[in-house]
């Protein structure tokens, strides 16, 4: 794709242009051809949008909670970027999400579901990307909604200005596996289905963690929501807006943005060097390895660092 | 037509999967068909986006621009098909967006060759198979976008 062109889709999708924006998108989801230099495009208008996270286990109400919150933002262009994981499988997914949004939301608000398409590490780069190319186009708030099931999916969500985690009365039992991940990354603890019993039961065992656990001068506030109804959805606001003042008078804003594009170098490296790893396995000295390490001459290991070497030199030699 | 420069239909090679919006129009609580349908696609590796009941051809048209999808699949059940599967495809023209539109449900076999003359690219009944199903839908991209 030519640069004018380029800027002329970016131009469209600042003015609202729902298949503008819809198009790029596509081009970072693929990570295809043209994504680099989305991506950069992008960068250079990005940073003035709140990217908020919303996290928590399946079915807790994190869609109902992210429309209504897109809602009460009361902003001009809000956009949601709604996550669900591909069929390890067949690699299709139903994105659902949306069904819990449409009704809460103005027509303003751009949703956009991508699902995680299996590629180790992709989402990682991905979504960033996706953030970037709403905020370059003047969404905000991008809220960004994943299944707090994995590391890689809290990973993502934590990847945000502000983190919500989002649990249910019960929630002890049900993401039992990622208490701690979940509990690390949260700026702000919502109750949902606070019509259900034992919601105060909930926020208890949540305050006894946090007088264990909390570090540094922000302690996350706990806010109880019936998504469903709306209720508490404003209190919910109020906070991410303390928070988003919180950040930006601490310095941690500054900070918190530094470190993730930190990691997201990183981990684009890393997906750099993993592709390279598998191309050097199959061209010829990597494949003359092989064969010795099938004859029990050379263990993986030893394999390993040798052709290790001949990606990124121990030394490297002065430009 | 709004035609938005350097929007072409996507010439995606089989690494992508296709991304499917499917959704009830109007005043029809049939949603058990439109489950399974869901379901069979995403097992044949695309990717659904469901927007489930009471959708309107805006509704539906923004979603699909947001979404970028490939195809528009709607279950009718309510007799209102004549109406509301032309009006369906007309909405799509008029945004420019230039993606298929698939139906299944009831449709008496004599309204099939009305809605087919009026741009619908397929439509499907009680008992369509699995493999009828998703071949209806490859088909109807492959049809609209040759490229691929
Ligand atoms: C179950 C059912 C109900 C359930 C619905 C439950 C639900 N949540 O879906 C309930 C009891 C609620 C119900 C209510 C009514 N129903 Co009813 N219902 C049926 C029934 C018996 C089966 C429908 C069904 O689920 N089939 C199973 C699914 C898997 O099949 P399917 O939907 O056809 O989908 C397949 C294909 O069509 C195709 N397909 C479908 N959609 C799509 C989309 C795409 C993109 C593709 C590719 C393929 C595809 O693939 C599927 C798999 O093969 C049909 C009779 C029948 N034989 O179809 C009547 C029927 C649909 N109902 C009918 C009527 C009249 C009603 C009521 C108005 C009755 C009343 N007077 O109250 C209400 C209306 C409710 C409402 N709000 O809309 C009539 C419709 C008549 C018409 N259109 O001319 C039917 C045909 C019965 C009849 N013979 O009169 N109903
Ligand atoms: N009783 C009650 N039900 C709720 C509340 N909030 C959401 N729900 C219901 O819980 C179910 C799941 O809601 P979603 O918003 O889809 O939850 P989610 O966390 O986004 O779900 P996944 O994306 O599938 O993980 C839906 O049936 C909602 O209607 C609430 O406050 N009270
Ligand atoms: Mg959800």
């Amino acid at each position: 794709m030519s640069a004018p062109l380029l800027d002329e889709l970016f131009e469209s999708a600042r003015t609202g242009n729902r298949r503008a924006l819809g198009r790029l998108l596509t081009m970072v989801e693929r990570q295809d051809d043209n994504a680099v230099m989305v991506s950069e495009r992008a960068h250079r208008d990005a940073g003035q949008a709140r990217v908020i996270g919303v996290t928590g286990a399946p079915g807790s109400g994190k869609s109902t909670i992210t429309g209504r919150l897109a809602a009460v933002s009361g902003a001009a262009r809000p956009a949601i970027l709604a996550i669900d994981p591909s069929s390890p499988l067949t690699g299709g997914a139903i994105l659902g999400d949306r069904i819990r949004m449409d009704n809460n939301v103005s027509s303003s608000t751009f949703i956009r579901s991508m699902a995680t398409r299996g590629h180790a590490g992709g989402l990682a780069v991905a979504v960033p990307d996706a953030v970037r190319v709403l905020d370059a186009a003047g969404c905000d708030p991008v809220i960004v909604e994943t299944v707090g099931v994995g590391q890689v999916e809290v990973t993502v969500a934590a990847a945000a200005d502000t983190t919500v985690v989002v649990v249910t009365p019960g929630w002890g039992d049900a993401v039992q596996a990622n208490k701690a991940g979940l509990l690390e990354v949260a700026d702000i603890f919502v109750v949902n289905k606070a019509d259900r019993p034992d919601a105060r039961g909930a926020r208890r065992d949540l305050e006894l963690m946090l007088d264990l656990g909390h570090r540094g001068d922000w302690r996350a506030p706990i806010v109880l929501t019936t998504a469903t109804e709306g209720e508490g959805i404003d209190d919910l606001w109020s906070e991410i807006e303390r928070h988003t003042s919180y950040l930006h008078h601490s310095g941690e804003l500054i900070r918190r943005r530094c470190r993730r594009r930190r990691s997201e170098v990183a981990d684009r490296i890393e997906l750099g060097l993993r592709d390279r790893a598998l191309r050097i396995i199959d061209d010829q000295s990597g494949e003359s390895a092989m064969v010795r390490v099938e004859r029990h001459e050379l263990s993986p290991a030893a394999a390993a660092e040798q052709l290790l070497a001949t990606l990124i030199p121990d030394n490297p030699p002065e430009e | 037509m709004s035609e938005t420069p350097g929007i072409s239909p996507l010439s995606a090679d089989d690494q992508e999967p296709l991304r499917v919006v499917l959704a009830k129009l109007g005043f029809d609580g049939h949603d058990r068909g439109l489950k399974v349908v869901a379901r069979t696609l995403r097992d044949a590796g695309m990717e659904v986006i469901y927007l489930g009941l009471r959708q309107t051809t805006d509704s539906i048209v923004a979603a699909c621009e947001q979404e970028d999808a490939d195809v528009i699949g709607l279950s009718m059940h309510n007799a209102g098909h004549l109406t509301l599967a032309p009006r369906m495809v007309q909405a799509v023209e008029e945004a420019g967006l230039g993606v298929p539109v698939v139906i299944g449900g009831i449709v008496p076999a004599e309204d099939v060759t009305v809605l087919i003359e009026a741009g619908v690219a397929a439509v499907l009944g009680p008992g369509a198979s699995t493999e009828e199903v998703v071949a209806a839908v490859r088909a109807a991209v492959a049809h609209q976008s040759p490229a691929r």
